[in-house]
């Protein structure tokens, strides 16, 4: 069987695991739900308050804010694996998963799939369509490209930047906790096109991080703040952090030294 | 077969003193300490051979079964298994083999035993045929009938580790690993597990290799044992070479094993 034959076998098997406890599902699920929704909330007020920020009208604000958290939900409900992957070694469960004939790291993203996060994606959704819909921005084919490939680049950021937290798992399972500076915090920094926080802020994420790639670039060529047609395209260019992200995860997987008996 | 010459593997732990200020200093200042978990070891186990792997805990068994599976790198020696070495085609490798960590489940824990299997199934990507041999197989020599309807979660640990023998051996493999199969298991299901064991070996010919402390297990199973110690390997032969180094007449094995971790200072 092909890889992707197996990955719906195992999106089956968790399924089948989260009906087991329908309730705690459902109740998980809700709450994810009022979580992010009090987030918006908060965008809310604040933009009552204030209507624009840094020229970002509210609906634009609510767009940006849902690509990246949409990204982020998506990264986190398919590749939960890798952003707990420290019990996974600690537990011994890695040891489990070399002992199956296939990548090993398809293995890994295949033994945790986390259903919960569809109620934060419903939220997202909503916001999403919502933005669309009331911001003024004059749709052309090529910006409807344009935002596909900012989802798309943004699950793959934060894929990748959770494929560096576990290849750090490797070495030490100690003060990993820092790891949420950039998962967490990139969602809550992701409320407000990034360039409202500042030139220095940008250029991290930029450079280091690259968030911005596939927010806030993008999003100005979006709403018409620059005629720039390349800014698009950036987003392409933010999956590139993946590269670096996969020869870290092979080189951690090289010095790999298992747990206990 | 298992080849294995003058393998080698060291571990670095982290090492402090209990205390706040001791804490404070492992911030800046790691100390590790290199723990040689086997050192030069040897030895070579033919086709269909049963051997039991014993000694202290902590002697390294587990970790020998480890670079044996593929799951750790030795730092030097060689090992062939089959043909293969095991952690550069680890791919290959583990088609052929089965493990089982008897403190350790791979079954689902919220779904029917037999979902587990057929994930397994794909996994492996066994032939429908193969696979419905093997089940009904082991189903009967296991009595799985009334388990395999059952999540892992509701079963006794005697159950359970049928179960998990049975999802080790879905994919016919033709070598064995046992790391403590029978660990915390009432008489009944010892005994099961034990005639089936045999079983299998004598059935298919499948080489095992089992590590316990229980020494009705190497009775009852092993030919041939191995007794490691600090990481060393200190004996190599059939039970009776072990029964010579008993102290007293009517020393039980258990007796006899303690008196050798003596004798060798482990």
């Amino acid at each position: 069987m092909n890889s992707i034959g197996l990955y719906k076998k195992y999106c089956l098997i968790h399924l089948k695991c989260v009906m087991q406890h329908k309730v705690s599902f459902f109740l998980t699920t809700f709450g994810l739900f009022l979580m992010s929704f009090n987030i918006f909330l908060g965008v809310y007020f604040m933009m009552v308050r204030f209507h624009q920020v840094n020229g970002f009208s509210y609906q634009e604000v609510l767009l940006c804010f849902s690509i990246t958290l949409m990204s982020f939900t998506i990264a986190e409900a398919f590749f939960r694996s890798l952003d707990t992957f420290d019990s996974i070694i600690r537990s011994g469960e890695f040891d489990r998963i070399l002992l199956r004939p296939r990548n090993c790291l398809f293995t890994v993203i295949c033994s945790k799939i986390d259903f919960t996060r569809i109620g934060r994606l419903l939220q997202t959704i909503l916001m999403f369509v919502y933005g669309i819909l009331f911001s003024s921005i004059h749709w052309t084919l090529f910006r409807v490209i344009v935002i596909v490939l900012m989802v798309l680049s943004g699950i793959i950021v934060f894929v990748s930047i959770y494929l560096i937290f576990a290849s750090i798992c490797f070495f030490t399972l100690e003060g990993l906790e820092f790891m949420n500076i950039f998962t967490d915090g990139a969602r809550e920094y992701g409320k407000y096109p990034i360039g409202i926080y500042g030139k220095t802020i940008v250029t991290i994420c930029t450079y280091i991080v690259p968030f911005s790639l596939f927010q806030y670039y993008p999003f100005l060529y979006l709403t018409g703040k620059t005629e720039n047609a390349w800014y698009g395209l950036l987003p392409i260019a933010g999956c590139l952090f993946l590269i670096p992200a996969i020869l870290f995860w092979r080189f951690g997987l090289s010095r790999y030294q298992s747990s206990g008996s | 077969m298992i080849q294995v010459e003058h393998m080698n593997k060291t571990f670095k732990v982290a090492r402090r003193s209990a205390g706040f200020l001791e804490a404070m200093k492992a911030l800046f200042r790691r100390e590790s300490e290199t723990i040689h978990a086997l050192s030069d070891i040897s030895f070579f186990i033919g086709d269909g051979e049963m051997v039991g792997y014993i000694g202290p805990n902590g002697a390294g068994k587990s970790s020998t079964i480890k670079i044996l599976s593929g799951i750790l790198t030795p730092d030097n020696g060689t090992c062939i298994i089959n043909g293969r070495i095991p952690w550069k085609e680890r791919k290959e490798h583990v088609k052929d083999i089965g493990v089982v960590f008897g403190q350790r489940t791979q079954l689902w824990w919220d779904v029917p035993i037999i979902d587990s299997y057929e994930l397994l199934k794909d996994i492996y990507e066994i032939p429908t045929q193969t696979y419905k041999e093997n089940l009904e197989e082991l189903t009967r020599l296991l009595s799985l009938e009334e388990l395999l309807k059952t999540p892992a979660r509701q079963l006794s640990l005697g159950q359970r580790m049928r179960c998990e023998i049975a999802a080790s051996l879905l994919h016919s493999p033709k070598i064995l690993f046992l790391d403590e199969p029978t660990i915390g298991l009432d008489a009944v299901s010892k005994l099961a597990v034990r005639e089936f064991i045999r079983n299998q070996n004598k059935r298919h010919n499948t080489t095992v290799l089992i590590t316990t402390h229980d020494m009705q297990d190497i009775e009852a199973l092993a030919d041939r044992v191995l007794l490691i110690g600090k990481g060393t390997l200190l004996l190599d032969g059939s039970l009776d070479d072990l029964m010579n180094h008993r102290p007293k007449e009517d020393a039980t094995l258990d007796e006899i094993i303690a008196t050798l971790y003596r004798d060798y200072d482990i």
